[in-house]
């Protein structure tokens, strides 16, 4: 029974560097993950902007009529389509691009109009008597917005954003559609040549696993922090 | 009364203001000189509080005109946040900024504003605190502070532009009952020191002590105004009648 198990490992994992598919994989998943959510925030948080400019002030309403259609788009279909859409499609002629930029650009884009949503959300739970106060000492608006209303919203949906960041990380397991060679590509290219299964994808999903739950672990430290200094 | 009081501080020119069907004000005209303590009083809903708060054009006028110092305020052109600077306003929930100490709080707008050095602004604004009895409060968060302490703290912040005017919408009526006499006590003082104040408030004692005139709004225009002890000694519109009936 040991010795079964030993020889799968080492079937999986040894032989020919197999554990290169999965470590490589790794790197470009969390490469992936890293750039989307970067492209996610800026993305997210400019939307969000405009969004709830409109919503207090009335104005820019041409630039926040685009934002809905991009949060309507993005939100009502698959990400799976989205990558396929932007690697086929937009970039369908540019065969030399790389796999990674296109799902870095997938997963961020796809990212942004979730993270929109949650900062639209924490900007308005800011009470509305804090943008009076802002705008009755003297601030204009972008000021106000600044100084006063970003620094409180973003405290209210930090935990949001980092559960945000947990989703992506996982959903970008979806990157194989394009040939990528992410982490479950990688496990998923062993399976194929070692015809076990069990073994590399199990490996996967505990990778996987590990890294959520060290990220809601940090996520959870980071909420007592921000409660605690609200006494 | 006849004291004499200064310039034209504010002046209010047939104001009107429309929220969808509801008529707000409706044809308001008035002055406020320098170092008046203009107290208004009204039902709730007649108006008062959106005059108040249309005066810094945080309620912009459906109509009207409003001069601040001479210049028209509701023009387009005008540059509404240099003359806020100048207006302080302190508002019925406080609205200290929850993320930032007493002393972020008092010091942010002369620091960004009136590009004060931060030694200075934090001179101004210990010199302020002690004024009200809070220096130690000076590194506590908005949350450790009781509601009568909070709105001493929105008052020093509002004093920490040097305003022109201060305008005070309900500022007590958030307050529990035994924390309202310091918030008072402040205010008073302000107005010994030559402030010019525009308050709205359901304190009549505030009013009978302290004002040089007393305003009372009710269906959005101005139906009497009189000296305190003519206000309240010999009331003549019937509402006023009914209404101080009810308060006092």
């Amino acid at each position: 029974m040991f010795q079964e198990w030993q020889d799968k490992f080492v079937n999986n994992f040894i032989t020919d560097d197999r554990w290169k598919y999965i470590a490589d994989g790794l790197v470009t998943t969390l490469q992936v993950t890293f750039f989307a959510v970067i492209i996610g925030i800026v993305l997210g948080f400019l939307v969000a902007v405009v969004r709830s400019t409109y919503d207090k002030t009335g104005k820019l309403g041409i630039l926040n009529a685009l934002c809905k259609l991009y949060l309507t788009v993005i939100r009502g279909t698959p990400v799976v389509v989205q990558l396929l859409i932007i690697y086929f499609v937009i970039f369908g002629s540019a065969r030399d691009i790389s796999k990674v930029a296109v799902a870095v650009m997938a997963f961020g884009f796809n990212s942004g109009a979730y993270v929109a949503e949650i900062f639209r959300s924490g900007i308005m739970s800011v009470d509305s008597g804090q943008f009076e106060a802002g705008r009755s000492l003297g601030f204009n608006y972008v000021q106000t917005m600044r100084y006063i209303i970003m620094p409180q919203a973003f405290k209210n949906v930090l935990p949001a954003l980092c559960n945000e960041f947990i989703v992506l990380l996982k959903e970008t397991s979806v990157s194989g559609y394009i040939a990528l060679q992410d982490l479950t590509k990688g496990g998923d290219i062993i399976r194929s040549r070692t015809y076990d299964a069990m073994m590399p994808l199990l490996a996967v999903a505990v990778i996987y696993l590990t890294m959520v739950i060290i990220f809601t672990k940090l996520v959870n430290i980071l909420e007592r922090r921000l409660r605690s200094s609200d006494h | 009364m006849t004291t004499d009081y200064g310039d034209t501080l504010i002046k209010v020119q047939d104001l009107h203001k429309v929220f969808g069907e509801l008529k707000a004000l409706n044809g308001i005209s008035e002055e406020i000189r320098k170092g008046e303590v203009v107290v208004i009083v009204g039902p709730s809903g007649s108006g008062k509080s959106t005059f108040l708060r249309s005066l810094n054009l945080l309620e912009e006028p459906s109509g009207g005109q409003i001069f601040f110092e001479g210049e028209d305020i509701t023009d387009k052109k005008v540059d509404i946040n240099k003359h806020r600077q100048k207006m302080g306003m302190v508002f019925q929930h406080f609205n200290l900024f929850p993320h930032k100490t007493i002393l972020q709080n008092i010091t942010l707008a002369p620091v960004k504003l009136l590009k004060k050095s931060r030694e200075e602004a934090e001179k101004r604004a210990m010199e302020l605190l002690a004024l009200v009895g809070l220096e130690e409060k000076a590194d506590a968060y908005p949350a450790q502070l009781s509601g009568g302490q909070k709105q001493r703290i929105a008052i020093v912040r509002s004093l920490a532009m040097d305003p022109e005017v201060m305008l005070f919408d309900e500022p007590t009526s958030a307050l529990d009952p035994e924390m309202v006499g310091e918030v008072l006590e402040l205010m008073k003082k302000l107005a010994r020191d030559g402030m010019t104040m525009v308050v709205v408030t359901h304190e009549m004692g505030f009013a009978k002590e302290v004002a040089t005139r007393v305003i009372f709004v009710d269906e959005g225009q101005i139906k009497e105004q009189a000296g305190p002890e003519e206000f309240f000694g010999n009331p003549k519109d019937e509402r006023l009648k009914e209404f101080l009936s009810k308060i006092l």
